[in-house]
């Protein structure tokens, strides 16, 4: 892996390592603060499936902090950039700023999320193989995660009533955010270029818009996805639920640093 | 301390006939081998190297299944290096006909898609998946409504 590290010149490096925190954080957040659902989910299967779905997550972005810390070689391991920054310091898109909310928010959040994550993985090239392969084997996992928000989806517009109000009320309240998922990185002609990523944010986000329209449209449901905004704003400036769940994730590391578990 | 003579290096057929001893953590019918993890094996100079291929990116099992094949080859008496690593991914098609065979007998569907799994019970194909996530990151919940048994089946990835 170090002759692949080498080999990229320094803008190149500093934007893959801008996509490589990026995409951590993002399955990060999202995977620990779907993790809360472990033992109150609505239903058995429910809880199951969303604590799997968590620890997917939670492995992706080990693996994605691995690489990175493979990259900065800086001292710090995957723990370490996992849990020991400050709250300002986390990169992950606005859409996660928004907490899990109740289980209607939780679906419109995953769902959301999940084909755009999707889009964004679609969009990765073989320009850095470790990257490439991480993201290769990521794919084959997340097809899970889109199936099970899919019939989520299905199941709470169709139910009418107070399901459908909150799933509709959820949707028009990320809608403003979800976007920041595929923010245009920095360093995105630099990665365009070497091949680590195979088109621009921007197509991935157009792809990614017409899909939610197709999906929603035949439920009867419109909203409004804007372009986003480039990736500085779009990953800045991170919410008060996110400041608890920094709390609630950094508490056990904090309790005893440097200890081995 | 007399360390004049090293002792001889296995070949790559003795590190993988002893592999096949290692079993999953959680099926303890079912080898590494068996479950296509295991993706190269060389034998150096001065060292033995297995690469492993996990069955999903954040299995908790990695770490335990690492250092049971280091333990496993230590009798040979050489330093062991197992890796992990994405280099081929991992897919449920590398599991083999014994594993599979072996898991059935363990009471778990090996992967297919969801029309073509039986229960490993009473093989039927009166089943239904209850949910595509189960106890561990890679089984989906089952019911076979034949022997009225719930089960679990290994997700095709």
């Amino acid at each position: 892996m170090t002759a692949a590290i080498v080999a990229l010149d320094p803008r190149t490096r500093t934007g893959l390592a801008d996509l490589l925190l990026s995409m951590a954080d993002d399955e990060f957040v999202i995977g620990f603060s779907d993790s809360e659902w472990t033992g109150i989910a609505p239903i058995l299967e429910e809880d199951v499936a969303m604590s799997s779905i968590a620890q997917d997550e939670l492995g992706h972005a080990r693996a994605l902090y691995e690489l990175l810390a493979g990259l900065l070689d800086d001292g710090r391991d995957a723990d370490a950039l996992a849990y020991d920054r400050e709250p300002e310091a986390y990169r992950h898109a606005r859409l996660l700023d928004h907490g899990r909310g109740n289980w209607a928010t939780t679906i419109a959040r995953r769902f959301l999320y999940d084909t755009a994550d999707t889009a964004r993985l679609a969009s990765i090239g073989e320009g850095w193989p470790p990257l490439g392969e991480l993201v290769a084997k990521i794919r084959r996992e997340e097809r899970y995660h889109v199936m099970h928000a899919l019939v989520w989806v299905d199941r709470l517009a169709r139910a009418g009533g107070e399901a459908r109000d909150r799933f509709v009320t959820a949707l028009e309240a990320l809608a403003p955010d979800a976007p920041s998922v595929l923010a245009a990185p920095e360093g995105e002609a630099a990665l365009l270029e070497a091949g680590i990523l195979s088109r621009p944010m921007a197509d991935a986000s157009t792809a990614w818009r017409a899909e939610i329209a197709g999906i929603l449209l035949p439920l009867g449901i419109t909203i409004v996805l804007e372009p986003a905004a480039d990736a500085a704003a779009a990953r800045s400036g991170h919410s008060d639920d996110f400041r608890w769940l920094h709390g609630e994730f950094t508490s056990v590391r904090r309790s005893d640093p440097g200890a081995t578990w | 301390m007399s360390p004049a003579v090293a002792p001889p290096l296995p070949d790559e057929d003795a590190v993988r006939e002893i592999l096949r001893g290692v079993a999953d953590p959680e099926i303890p019918t079912v080898s590494i081998v068996d479950l296509g993890m295991v993706e190269r094996i060389e034998v150096g100079p001065d060292r033995i190297e297995v690469e492993l291929l996990p069955t999903f990116v954040g299995c908790p099992a990695q770490e335990l299944i690492r250092s049971t094949v280091i333990d496993a080859l230590a009798p040979f008496g050489h330093p062991t290096v197992v890796g992990f690593s994405f280099r081929v991914p991992w897919t449920s098609d590398r599991i083999t006909d014994l594993g599979r065979e072996r898991l059935t007998a363990s009471g778990f569907a090996p992967p297919a898609e969801p029309a073509d799994v039986r229960c490993p019970y009473c093989r039927s194909d009166r089943v239904a998946m209850d949910s595509a996530f189960g106890s561990t990151q890679c089984r989906s919940l089952f019911y076979c409504r034949d022997c009225r048994q719930p089960f679990e089946a290994f997700k095709p990835v």
